[in-house]
């Protein structure tokens, strides 16, 4: 087994069993901790696939900003953990348990698809990732959607503000 | 390595997420599992596009730049990402404001 396997395998793990202790954590704060830990597994997993300027970008964006967007609204709102209503057992069961299905419908249907036979992906290598590349890309055939997302940024900013003056 | 790992992975975080949007009462940790699966399907959208970067022929060239879409794609839904939260924590802000709760309860009906 090649140190690249084994990192893989040691990221997805870490990146499951936080994505659980999200869920099963009584405490929102909690939460979001594993979530940023959620997210640092995926930005190492984009490292090992030499997606640098994701990895730094889903660090930066998603375990700096928005995490921080997160923690400082549970912070501020400063929720009981005692007061959220119980939800029936059974509802949870039945959640879950549609959950797991769903996962086993898709884990089945790639399983038995042909198309994805022998497919291998290119893992530490290839220069498709690197800043240099995705800005001559973004900048030639992808400018106009570069520009329409500061126009969805102003109007999101000026709807969160709208909404939250109320 | 097999693009099926990639895939098994991504489809059990996303999985996680769907199982989070259905049990937890609370209106964050709901948020936040639609996070978890936006990180999940952004994941293996770069897995795809490293997939598409192996399998082009002419790829011994160090300038191809088949699959670098696939990555501007993933930038792309981080910024609408980025923008969907910050309007989606103003709308949990006013609903708690209104109710004085987080819980999802309260929304089963929109009116009063």
């Amino acid at each position: 087994m090649s140190t690249t396997e084994i990192l893989f395998f040691l990221l997805s793990a870490l990146a499951v069993f936080c994505a659980i202790m999200v869920l099963v954590s009584k405490n929102p704060v909690h939460s979001v901790l594993w979530l940023i830990a959620v997210f640092c597994a995926i930005s190492g997993h984009y490292i090992l696939l030499n997606a640098q300027f994701l990895a730094i970008v889903n660090l930066i964006v998603y375990a700096g900003a928005i995490m921080v967007l997160f923690l400082f609204v549970i912070m501020l709102m400063n929720p009981n953990t005692d007061k959220e209503s119980k939800k029936h057992v059974w509802m949870k069961l039945a959640g879950v348990s549609s959950g797991v299905c769903f996962l086993l419908l898709l884990v089945q249907m790639v399983y038995q698809s042909t198309d994805m036979g022998g497919k291998k992906i290119l893992m530490s290598d290839g220069n498709i990732g690197l800043i240099k590349n995705l800005g001559k890309a973004l900048f030639s055939d992808f400018v106009v959607p570069f520009e329409i997302t500061s126009v969805l940024f102003l109007s999101a900013m000026v709807g969160a503000v709208v909404i939250g003056k109320k | 390595m097999p693009i099926q790992y990639y895939i098994y992975l991504c489809l059990t975080l996303f999985c996680i997420g769907i199982i989070g949007v259905l049990t937890r009462r609370n209106a964050i940790i709901v948020f936040m599992c639609v996070e978890l699966m936006l990180n999940a399907v952004n994941l293996l959208l770069v897995a795809f596009s490293k997939m598409h970067y192996l399998a082009a022929p002419g790829t011994e060239g160090a300038n191809s730049t088949v699959g670098t879409d696939g990555q501007l794609f993933v930038f792309f839904i981080m910024v609408v990402a980025a923008a969907e939260v910050s309007v989606g924590l103003a709308i949990i802000v006013m609903m708690y404001r209104n109710t004085h709760s987080v819980d999802i309860n309260f929304l089963n009906r929109l009116k009063n």
